[in-house]
């Protein structure tokens, strides 16, 4: 997804474009997920089991880098919601496309998590995520404290700062557009999860059909009964179809549309904090001009400082961003372009396939039996 | 029928009242003799019997007391057991246009085969007539209003006066159509199409006062396309194709208005029939069934009923969904082009609309499928219970026709009793009244069995009709509905295929 970028010696000792989630084992109620990753040096794989939880040690350990300059302008590659093996219905609406196929899209979008982190010029730099990709042993468990990060969906209070008027035209601009595709995307995904659910039960209706059908069969030497057996039985096979039709159909849905808006929404979501990060920043920068403004000559001194410690920061973030915005934005219209294009040829692949399945069953119907009135 | 975005199950049709009719011209319904009221004794020959008095109780289950009640003098029943010779089954105000017939009172007719007969005679002649049902209009208005379906017959066929003729009619003509045939021809044993499903007061009341919606279209639709099946299965029996009745409805252009259709409905009709199969079944007095091929048959069609009402029920949850995909594809579509819209990068932004365009035309293609999946499959299942009904109201008139035999077999039997005692006693008129009636009893015994036989032989006939037309429907229906799913999927693919392109060229 977003480019290696190379600044001298790479940070990570495994290449990170192809990270692989390849399996995901149930252990009660918990998920373990088997990571792949292939040594730089070409000599063999590494390959780790992780949970949720190491998961989010990652996170926070990339959230941390308080040292990093501009760090909060950085979007962070978002997370996929917790898994879990009963989720409520609460936490499968939020896991959305992802809840369905056995976590196997699970597993792809946590690929790309880890692939997007890992080939992150200023992210790949965290010892975290060496330590994540090759230690045998999990790494550490740290309660999730509350973070500065992610302040969206915790600072509630804070939300009305969102609004703040830009000083910056790119990111006034930018940040309009995002909260725009933010909402559109997330409905998208949501629209297109209801596609796939109907053609879910659509594919368990013609598998209760076909099942039925077989009960029509009558015993016996009579060949009216057997004619109108035969014909039982074949449409019995033509239902069985169109339930795997409507399977793989959905299936492709799922694996190429379904995580390319998945992604798309919780990538906006995560411009959408970054973004915020920064308002956040800025209204600091306001405050911390104004107190110095108005300080008393005791403490101007100190009040000159932070206001320009914080400028400073403002900038970096300002910096970060920009650079940021413009490889999200490139990014994007790259990963929706190959889901858009992968979902194009599996459902072509899906119909060719189909099309040909009912030809062959039409014709051994027309074959059957008398000549219709 | 509720709303037809969710057809109801079918029960519901059965058992739907209008208006408080509630009447089937039942051909038996003049009789004196309630057929379930014997106590339970185990009969296992045809000579034993029940106490005489008995056979006249009042049956409080006589399942013709309402029939009884609103016979309309328009098609009186004719009692097989009382009338003398063979019982005319024509209504007798029909002038029958039609030469050739069970209905001429012709012993010979009555006890052969009347199909072989009429098929041989007539000759030549093979089948070939198409029926359409169309141009549903709206006549008057308000609660008087109604709709008037345009009848279209094409056919080659010499029993026709032209090769091609239209009329108009209304949908209590067809009912009353059926009435009319069901009445004469039920108790021989014909397998007689049920009409179209029961009016829906919502439905109709909607078209009624013109609220034109989508439900109510729906309704119209599947109401002409039912009426249209109905006439052409009706066709499809070699006999009532030759009916008088038939050909009147089929071609004159002023159709008498059946009086009794006011207090006709189908759902009447088949709560009689419905009725008549469970007073069979609480028949105290066992049929002693010798035939071993109506026992199976009985049994075979008990199944199938339970079999199909399953299917149909898959089928209806199926095109359920299907409207559900159709609704959720457009609204995907909608959010889609929203993307597209509001999106910054051109190439991407084109594929966004494209993509909203052919998530579209997808949404059409579920709504032609469900439309398959409903006209074909779930009418052709919902006739076929309705007509499976039809098939066991036929066995259940046979039970009927060996319940009168025997009972005018046990009358005899205690008349004989009684002549024997008069003749030690000097009443010489009663014994010459009791001589009189043992020869009308005889008689009549004799024209019980030749029913019993006759009818049997007609539905083994009949059965084996529909056993062939079964094969032959389901058939058609399924080379249909295959037809429509090729054809869904090659459309598919023709929208995938321009649409890839478009996807690429994103950069």
């Amino acid at each position: 997804m977003m480019e290696e970028v190379k600044e001298g010696a790479s940070a990570l000792s495994v290449h990170g474009h192809n990270v692989k989630v390849t399996e995901a084992l149930k252990d009660g109620d918990a998920l373990t997920f088997l990571i792949v990753s292939e040594k730089l040096s070409g000599t063999g794989e590494y390959h780790v089991h992780r949970t949720y939880e190491d998961l989010e040690w990652l996170q926070h350990n990339l959230f941390s880098q308080e040292d990093v300059p501009g760090i909060q302008g950085v979007i962070f590659p978002p997370l996929p919601a917790r898994p879990q093996v009963n989720p409520p219905a609460k936490a499968v609406k939020q896991l959305g496309v992802l809840a369905l196929g056995e976590w196997q899209p699970y597993c792809r979008a946590l690929e790309t998590f880890l692939q997007q982190v890992a080939s992150h010029g200023t992210l790949c730099k965290n010892k975290a995520v060496e330590t994540f990709l090759t230690d045998a042993d999990p790494p550490g468990k740290q309660r999730a404290r509350r973070n500065l990060f992610n302040r969206l969906s915790q600072a509630v209070e804070e939300l009305r700062k969102e609004g703040h008027k830009d000083v910056d035209e790119f990111f006034h601009a930018e940040r309009g557009r995002n909260a725009v595709a933010t909402g559109g995307a997330k409905n998208a995904a949501e629209r297109f999860l209801d596609v796939v659910l109907t053609q879910q039960k659509i594919a368990v209706a013609c598998g209760h059909f076909s099942a039925a059908l077989h009960l029509c069969v009558e015993p016996g030497e009579d060949p009216d009964k057997q004619a109108f057996s035969k014909l039982c039985v074949k449409l019995s096979e033509v239902f069985e179809s169109m339930k795997k039709n409507m399977m793989n159909v959905a299936e492709n849905n799922v694996n190429t549309l379904g995580l390319g808006l998945d992604l798309e929404s919780r990538y906006q979501e995560a411009e959408r904090e970054m973004l915020f990060r920064r308002t956040c920043k800025m209204v600091e920068v306001e405050n911390a001009r104004r107190n110095a403004e108005r300080a008393k000559p005791v403490k101007k001194a100190a009040m000159e400082e932070v206001k320009r410690a914080t400028e400073d920061e403002f900038g970096h973030i300002s910096k970060v961003a920009k650079d940021e915005v413009a490889r999200f934005q490139g990014s994007r219209v790259q990963m929706l372009q190959r889901a858009l294009v992968r979902w194009c040829e599996q459902q072509l692949l899906t119909a060719r396939q189909s099309a040909e399945q009912l030809s062959q069953h039409l014709q051994a119907v027309r074959a059957l039996g008398p000549r219709p009135a | 029928m509720a709303d037809a975005a969710n057809p109801p199950p079918l029960q519901t049709d059965f058992q739907e009242l209008e208006d408080g009719e509630d009447l089937f011209p039942e051909p038996s319904a003049t009789q004196e003799s309630g057929p379930a009221s014997l106590p339970a004794q185990d009969i296992s020959t045809n000579s034993n019997g029940p106490k005489q008095d008995s056979l006249f109780d009042d049956d409080p289950d006589d399942l013709f007391a309402e029939a009884t009640e609103e016979v309309s003098l328009d098609s009186p029943e004719r009692d097989v057991l009382l009338s003398d010779g063979p019982s005319p089954a024509i209504t007798p105000i029909t002038p029958p246009t039609c030469v050739i017939g069970p209905h001429i009172g012709h012993d010979d007719l009555f006890t052969h085969s009347s199909f072989d007969e009429i098929e041989e005679e007539e000759g030549g002649d093979s089948f070939d007539i198409h029926i359409s049902v169309s141009d549903p209009e709206k006549v008057g208005d308000g609660m008087n209003a109604f709709m008037a379906y345009k009848v279209t017959t094409k056919t080659s066929m010499s029993v026709f006066k032209r090769n091609e003729f239209s009329v108009k009619r209304r949908f209590s003509d067809f009912l009353g159509l059926h009435s009319k045939l069901a009445s004469k021809y039920l108790h021989i044993g014909y397998i007689i199409v049920p009409p179209a499903p029961e009016k829906s007061i919502v439905g109709m009341t909607k078209v009624k006062v013109g609220k034109e919606d989508q439900s109510s279209n729906e309704f119209v639709e599947k109401r002409r396309s039912a009426l249209e099946r109905y006439l052409m299965r009706t066709v499809k029996h070699p006999v009532l194709l030759k009916d008088p009745d038939v050909l009147q409805f089929l071609e004159s252009s002023d159709l008498p208005r059946a009086v009794s259709t006011q207090a006709l409905s189908s759902a009447g009709l088949l709560r009689m029939v419905n009725k008549a199969a469970d007073a069979v079944n609480k028949m105290t007095i066992k049929m002693n069934e010798s035939d071993a091929w109506f026992e199976e048959k009985q049994q075979h069609f008990e199944n199938l009923d339970v079999q199909l009402r399953k299917l149909h029920g898959s089928v209806e949850a199926l095109v359920c969904h299907r409207k559900e995909l159709s609704v959720n594809t457009a609204q995907f579509a909608k959010s889609a082009a929203m993307l597209g819209n509001s999106e910054d990068h051109t190439a991407l932004s084109r594929a966004l609309s494209q993509l909203a365009e052919v998530e579209e035309k997808i949404d059409q293609l579920h709504q032609d499928q469900a439309n398959a999946d409903f006209y074909l499959f779930s009418e052709l299942l919902g006739d076929y219970v309705r007509l499976i009904t039809a098939v066991k109201g036929v066995f259940d008139h046979r039970m009927k026709t060996w319940q009168k035999w025997q009972d005018a077999q046990m009358l005899l039997q205690k008349k004989r009793e009684a002549e024997a005692k008069l003749q030690f006693t000097n009443k010489p008129d009663k014994l010459q009244q009791a001589k009189e009636e043992i020869k009308e009893l005889e008689m009549k015994v004799q024209q019980g069995e030749r029913d019993f036989e006759q009818v049997s032989k007609t539905i083994r006939k009949e059965v084996s009709r529909f056993e062939k037309e079964r094969v032959k429907d389901f058939k058609t229906i399924i080379i249909k509905y295959l037809e429509s799913l090729v054809q869904t999927q090659q459309q598919l693919i023709k929208y995938w295929e321009a649409f890839l392109p478009e996807a690429k060229a994103i950069s």
